[in-house]
């Protein structure tokens, strides 16, 4: 793949969503680029973090949740009857606000996604990934030592590092990250957002921040929410410094509301 | 705009731009009076100008620290940060206009040795750039595009009549060399008018940028001229 062109993981053409009678998201229209960071910005009950949970299908178990329009991976719509949820969540990991580890080793946290989706056996393979997550999450050399420690020990940064690397071994295209920082401290969200940087090469990465700054620092691309609406998007820098839209120019200096 | 949600960077913001204008102001004094000090002859008033431009580097000083601390302590993005980064480089041209002003006097101050007898092209030009950057100052205190924008097209005619009045006082000066020393004198004061011209045309491309987010320096006038009205890609 030559550098200038354009490649979208993630295609999204008038996606509407309704929780009951109440329409949340009112078509949004988006493109997400491969290899790239895009950040969702707004204030809150914008919709940017239900329209996060679009894109790996986590609104399906809310009742009275309906989706409309196309949301396509790859060129494959993920709404369409026939898909895997389970499968398109191996390939759209996750990372929540709160560090969430599994209540099990740091080892464990990491190969049970690999064991369940039969991806290599327990031994030496699955040693190799695990480590190879833990290192591609920058954490192997703080866990090394105590890969049969449970993952809840470990600090708040360290967790979300482990969740991060839970994520990635399953070999993920693009993952998702909801607030990943707003439970950490300065340098663990350094940490994070350092490590958002290296794995964009091999991921696409979408993140939702209600830290301006962050957003500022870690993406690419922005995307302002307001209302369940996508008010603007564009390149990061133009967002941050001279953006199109009146609404979008009051959120980000502050005049909103 | 609408207010901000914290008020008390909005009246920063406020000071900031309020400070700018009394160093604006500082600054079209200090010319005007080094201009009436030669036309009057009135070595006084030359004394004055030299004395006061510390008044104009003071507030240099003093707004520095203010965008400093804004930037630090603030995070300003889109419109403020445009606003605060024009304010860091106008601050700078005012500066300079100031210092150019008092370079006008110290001229001044020369010509007692050596009388000026014609300043009536000197007088036209300072007329000009005063003009000028009345058109500067109102461009950003109102964030006016048309003041901007009549502010960078004046200074055609402001070179021109420079050059014009190298011309006379080389004239002069060819006729009688008796008439060199105020000739150069005459000739260094125009300069010095004239890059205060300059300056004066850097603020207001500093407001255009402050005002549209397109960075309009050192392009060519049609490329300008797209990129203001949008027309243009970066």
């Amino acid at each position: 793949m030559t550098s200038n062109l354009i490649e979208n993981t993630l295609t999204v053409r008038d996606l509407k969503l309704w929780y009951g009678n109440f329409e949340a998201l009112h078509g949004i229209n988006l493109d997400i680029q491969k290899g790239k960071v895009t950040a969702f910005i707004g204030p809150s009950g914008c919709g940017k973090s239900t329209f996060l949970r679009c894109i790996n299908r986590m609104n399906d178990r809310i009742a009275g949740c309906r989706v409309e329009g196309a949301l396509l991976l790859n060129g494959q719509d993920i709404y369409d009857p026939s898909v895997d949820v389970v499968q398109l969540r191996s390939y759209i990991g996750m990372v929540f606000q709160k560090p969430n580890p599994f209540p099990k080793s740091i080892y464990e946290n990491v190969a049970y996604a690999p064991r369940i989706h039969g991806m290599v056996k327990d031994g030496p393979e699955m040693d190799e990934l695990v480590e190879t997550a833990l290192k591609r999450a920058g954490i192997w050399e703080e866990v090394k030592d105590k890969l049969q420690q449970p993952g809840t020990a470990l600090s708040g940064g360290q967790q979300q590092r482990l969740c991060i690397a839970r994520t990635i071994a399953v070999k993920p295209k693009v993952i998702l990250m909801d607030e990943p920082c707003s439970a950490l401290d300065p340098i663990a969200t350094a940490k994070i957002e350092e490590l958002m940087d290296e794995l964009k090469e091999e991921y696409t990465i979408v993140i939702v921040t209600h830290n301006m700054q962050q957003a500022a620092r870690v993406s690419d691309y922005t995307a302002y929410f307001y209302l369940g609406d996508l008010i603007e998007f564009s390149d990061t820098h133009t967002i941050f410094t001279a953006p199109a839209n009146q609404k979008t120019e009051d959120y980000i200096t502050g005049r909103f509301g | 705009m609408t207010e901000h949600t914290f008020k008390r960077f909005e009246d920063e913001l406020n000071t900031l731009k309020e400070k700018v204008l009394s160093m604006g102001g500082l600054v079209e004094k200090a010319v005007k009076r080094s201009m009436n000090s030669l036309i009057k002859q009135d070595a006084v008033r030359a004394h004055k100008v030299i004395e006061r431009d510390h008044a104009i580097n003071a507030l240099e000083v003093e707004i520095d620290d203010m965008t400093r601390t804004l930037l630090a302590l603030r995070q300003p993005a889109a419109s403020d940060l445009r606003f605060i980064m024009t304010t860091i480089k106008v601050v700078t041209d005012l500066e300079r206009m100031g210092d150019l002003a008092e370079s006008i006097a110290n001229h001044m101050l020369k010509t007692q040795e050596a009388p000026l007898t014609q300043v009536a092209s000197l007088q036209t030009l300072s007329d000009l750039v005063l003009a000028q950057t009345a058109l500067a100052l109102d461009a950003f205190a109102r964030s006016d595009l048309d003041a901007a924008m009549t502010c960078i097209e004046s200074d055609n005619k402001i070179d021109e009549l420079y050059r014009t009045m190298q011309r006379e006082y080389l004239t002069y000066m060819m006729e009688d060399p008796r008439q060199i020393t105020a000739g150069l004198i005459a000739t260094n004061i125009g300069r010095n008018l004239e890059r205060i011209g300059d300056h004066a045309v850097n603020v207001a491309k500093m407001v255009i940028y402050m005002v549209k987010g397109k960075d309009i320096r050192h392009t060519d006038p049609q490329t300008a001229a797209a990129l203001i009205s949008g027309t243009a890609q970066k």
